[in-house]
């Protein structure tokens, strides 16, 4: 059974790569390559796979899981300018993908370390575009 | 590996009606759908690239890529018409929401390489609601069989 909590949080950043001319930035990101950044209110939820305890009815306490969200994601990402603020941002460039990737390396040992496992987590950066992921390698090509 | 899921919008009109069956058949079949002027809706429409992450850029999938695809290839042809009436596919074919997804699977499969020329990423899945609580899905490996099953 996956059961899925949602949080959100509001964060500005940039893409641009540092390595890279402005000019190529532009080409590859377009407007999200603007040098003072933008914002986005970010959705993200985090499905866990478990079997429901024979005890309580629940694969876990949701108050818990809601903790470890607030702690692992919402307190560091919250109203902060992901480039400037929240490594690894300040080398890798805050993608959606990136920081997919980053939640789930936050996530998935904290909730290992409880029994946890997760399953996959959905980014929205906008109602229109989001991202999934459920940790599977290769990250890169 | 991961999925990249952009949502995007277009209004149509159609009716469902099947040149195979009867007048009566039809609105049994299809009831309310078969009304023989049309009706319409607002169309949802998500497309899901997947693949791994580009180390140069961090994305698996350039969203302003599937945007160009998805604008040329769907929406300058779906928008704002009369799915029976002005698209020569939906001439002998019912334009239920199965075969609408099937035909915009189609056409972002024929065209994918013109955006996205590498190895990655690839056309996963195309969902489209016809309403927000009818909502079709399916995934492009599947069109192939498809095409097998009606050739």
């Amino acid at each position: 059974m996956v059961i899925t909590r949602k949080v959100e949080f509001s964060a500005s950043h940039v893409c641009r790569n540092p390595a890279l001319p402005d000019e190529e930035n532009r080409k590859l990101y377009g407007a999200a390559a603007n040098p003072h950044g933008h914002g986005h209110n970010y959705v993200l939820e985090v499905s866990l796979e478990g079997v429901p305890d024979p005890l309580t009815g629940m694969i876990l306490d949701l108050k818990e899981l809601k903790e470890i969200l607030n702690r692992e994601v919402v307190e560091p990402y919250d109203h902060r300018f992901l480039n400037y603020e929240v490594p690894p941002f300040d080398r890798v460039v805050p993608t959606a993908e990136n920081i997919a990737c980053d939640i789930w390396r936050r996530l998935e040992p904290r909730l290992a370390a409880r029994g946890h496992r997760l399953h996959s987590i959905r980014l929205y950066e906008t109602p229109d575009l989001y991202v999934d992921y459920a940790g599977e390698q290769p990250c890169s090509r | 590996m991961f999925s990249v899921t952009r949502r995007y919008h277009f209004a149509a009109s159609h009716r469902l009606c099947s040149p195979h069956l009867g007048d009566e058949e039809n609105r049994r079949v299809y009831g309310k759908c078969a009304n023989p002027y049309g009706h319409g809706h607002n169309y949802v429409l998500e497309v899901t690239a997947r693949g791994p992450l580009d180390p140069a850029t961090g994305r698996a999938a350039d969203p302003r890529r599937l945007d160009a695809l998805v604008d040329r290839h769907v929406l300058a042809a779906f928008d704002y018409r009369n799915l029976n009436l002005d698209l020569a596919c939906f001439a002998d074919t019912v334009p239920t929401s199965e075969n609408l997804a099937v035909e915009i699977c189609r056409r972002l499969k024929r065209h994918w390489a013109s955006e996205f020329p590498g190895e990655w990423p690839t056309l996963e899945i195309v969902r489209i609601a016809e309403t927000p609580r009818n909502i079709f899905e399916i995934r492009a490996d599947e069109i192939d069989q498809i095409k097998r099953e009606s050739a």
